[in-house]
């Protein structure tokens, strides 16, 4: 078992106290290409923050290969971030005044790679997504699909076992989803990462293979989706 | 390092204009902190003008008159010193402290003659071998007074090198008029050296025997005033002490109560330069008090300036954190901009600064007063040293440094998720 919570719980303290986590139990194996599914309120990007140790929770155990993960260090939990997460957002986050190639840098300059060593693999990244001749653009000279990818090409680099995605296609237009999608599922097979992909939308979720649903703060049904059929749009599409 | 400086060019970059205006008060407080040294020390310069000349560990002492009755003797009487309070000075207990004891005396107003050229408005002055080493004489030619000139009250002279130069017609070679005859006045002297004369001063005093000057003029044993050299006083205190002791002595040989501070006076011009040199240090310090705070008003600039970054960043510092930048690695980057802002535009203002310097050394350090016949310079190289150039630049890292830690502290503070946030 590769991913486990059990029983978490998050409240976020204020004058209204919000009990967002209720208790949560969820297992994912190493290599499983899931997605999380809720409305918005459900909590399923709180707990994508704590899965991505992005976010501290109050009780309960969140374990990564037999680690507990809980009450680390700034610095600690910077290292985990940087070599055993990688994160693709729905909103890029690329660095603007940086070039593709410097973007997709990055995360190795945290780990100490010398200058000309993470240049070389950013453009072999670059390289394998199709955006080699991208790599001296800023993200504003590129389309969504693009940026998205570059996000991806920095989300591989640092060769994370998980990677998570926080409404991957939230951005882009369906045919650019579409590929995207089928990248991730493309890296899942091939290279055997673990994705969890957060969205709301259930055209996205048919793409992976476990669909887990949330529902305010606890886990509600998870679907098995081997056959990539559990979408009611119909199977050939990412609905938008 | 390298990188971090790629990164920190990178925001600079972005906000030129802000930079600038920020960067413009931490020029300004520098080039203040530069000038007001420069100036300080140039003021202090002129201070210190003509004190080179003489050796700082010498008091010359001399008669006023009496404040109050003594021993049936009323107040206001003068008192004159004569020969033996120089040999008073020979003797214990001043002996142990007392170097050399000399005094001098001027007959001005006379011409001196030399083949067929003329000098006017020369004068005579008699006095010992010690007056070479207290006012630091320096011979070009010959040799000074000796012992056995004051002894044969021989009728030998001194003549500093600008008069000699006159007296050459304008020729430096002045070993030739060692050993000739120059009349001053009706006297008749011989040539014994040729001294360097004093700077910013018409050279117009001549040296010769105190004995011989005594002897033409038919001087008395009066005496206007007693120079020595001393050794082994090296407080304030120590010297206050040993000149009380010295009038108190010297009052008693004239007739005057021992504490009479006005019947004798004394000028120690050690204490002089002790009190000089506190005074300059005061002067200094407070210089450099009031070129901070002017610098503080730049740094607190740069700080403001820093603090808006980290908040316009926010996002920035949240997708780095999120893929793995440690706190420290933020804090670098804001900790480096500042300084890098400070440094670079605190350089700006100190070479702006050197160059204000200059030109007051050429403009104002070169304008000169005329009082009572001397030229006064107004600021004596006023410019700064390398040991300011290196204070300065430990001053602006420290300060960049103080400005970039809050603002880089609350960039530190920034949470990953603030990544997942739309801007």
């Amino acid at each position: 078992m590769q991913i486990e919570l059990h029983n978490v719980h998050k409240t976020y303290e204020g004058a209204q106290p919000l009990h967002v986590l209720k208790g949560i139990d969820l297992s994912i194996e190493k290599g499983e290409f899931v997605s999380i599914m809720g409305a918005s309120g459900s909590g399923k990007s709180t707990l994508l923050n704590i899965l991505g140790i992005l976010d501290s929770y109050d009780e309960g155990e969140y374990i990564i290969d037999g680690r507990l993960i809980k009450g680390l260090s700034e610095r600690q939990a910077a290292g985990y971030r940087n070599r055993t997460i990688g994160f693709i957002f729905q909103s890029f986050n690329l660095i603007s005044f940086k070039t593709a190639v410097e973007n997709v840098e990055l995360p190795l300059f945290y780990q100490g790679v010398s200058r000309r060593r993470r240049h070389e693999l950013a453009m072999e990244y670059l390289d394998r997504l199709g955006l080699k001749d991208w790599a001296g653009h800023y993200p504003n000279e590129m389309s969504g699909g693009q940026k998205q990818r570059v996000a991806i090409a920095r989300a591989l680099i640092t060769h994370p076992q998980i990677i998570l995605a926080d409404e991957p296609t939230g951005a882009l237009d369906s045919k650019t989803s579409v590929e995207v999608m089928e990248l991730l599922g493309q890296l899942n097979r091939e290279e055997g990462v673990t994705i969890i992909v957060v969205t709301h939308e259930s055209g996205v979720a048919n793409c992976t293979n476990r669909i887990i649903h949330i529902k305010d703060g606890i886990i509600g049904e998870i679907e098995e989706n081997s056959r990539h059929n559990a979408s009611a749009f119909g199977t050939t599409t990412i609905m938008k | 390092m390298n990188d971090l400086f790629t990164e920190v060019w990178e925001s600079v970059r972005r906000n030129k204009l802000r930079t600038c205006l920020t960067g413009f008060a931490v020029a300004w407080g520098i080039f203040m902190i530069i000038v007001l040294l420069g100036a300080g020390n140039g003021l202090m310069g002129a201070f210190n003008q003509g004190g080179n000349e003489f050796v700082s560990n010498s008091m010359m002492i001399g008669g006023g008159s009496t404040s109050k009755p003594y021993k049936g003797l009323k107040e206001g009487r003068r008192i004159r010193l004569d020969m033996s309070d120089m040999d008073l000075m020979k003797q214990e207990p001043f002996s142990e402290n007392i170097d050399q004891v000399t005094t001098s005396h001027s007959q001005s107003g006379y011409a001196l003659t030399y083949g067929k050229t003329h000098l006017n408005n020369v004068s005579l002055n008699g006095t010992f071998p010690g007056y070479a080493d207290m006012n630091r004489i320096v011979m070009l030619a010959g040799r000074f007074i000796n012992e056995k000139d004051i002894q044969d009250k021989r009728k030998v002279i001194v003549l500093g090198h600008l008069t000699a130069k006159n007296l050459l017609k304008g020729g430096t070679d002045y070993e030739r008029l060692l050993g000739e005859q120059v009349k001053v006045g009706p006297f008749v002297f011989r040539v014994i050296g040729i001294r360097k004369a004093e700077e910013n001063r018409d050279d117009r005093d001549l040296n010769v025997p105190y004995s011989t000057i005594k002897t033409i003029f038919g001087l008395d044993n009066h005496i206007d005033d007693i120079t020595f050299t001393f050794h082994g006083l090296p407080t304030e205190e120590a010297n206050d002490a040993f000149e009380k002791e010295l009038k108190a002595a010297i009052n008693t040989a004239h007739d005057a109560a021992p504490d009479d501070a006005s019947a004798t006076w004394v000028w120690n011009r050690f204490t002089q330069n002790l009190q000089m040199e506190k005074g300059s240090k005061i002067l200094h310090t407070a210089l450099w008090i009031i070129g901070l705070f002017t610098l503080l008003g730049g740094i607190v600039g740069v700080s403001n300036i820093m603090l808006i970054t980290v908040k316009e960043r926010t996002h920035e510092f949240g997708i780095r954190k999120a893929i793995g930048a440690k706190p420290w690695s933020i804090m670098k980057l804001i900790v480096a901009e500042s300084v890098t802002i400070t440094a670079f535009f605190g350089y700006i203002g100190m070479v702006l600064g050197m160059l204000a310097c200059f030109l007051m050394d050429k403009t104002l350090g070169q304008s000169s007063m005329e009082v009572f016949g001397e030229s006064i310079r107004l600021l004596v190289n006023p410019t700064v040293g390398m040991d300011v150039a290196i204070e300065a630049t430990l001053v602006l890292i420290i300060a960049g440094t103080l400005a970039g830690m809050a603002p880089a502290r609350k960039a530190a503070k920034v949470r990953p998720i603030e990544a997942l946030r739309d801007e």
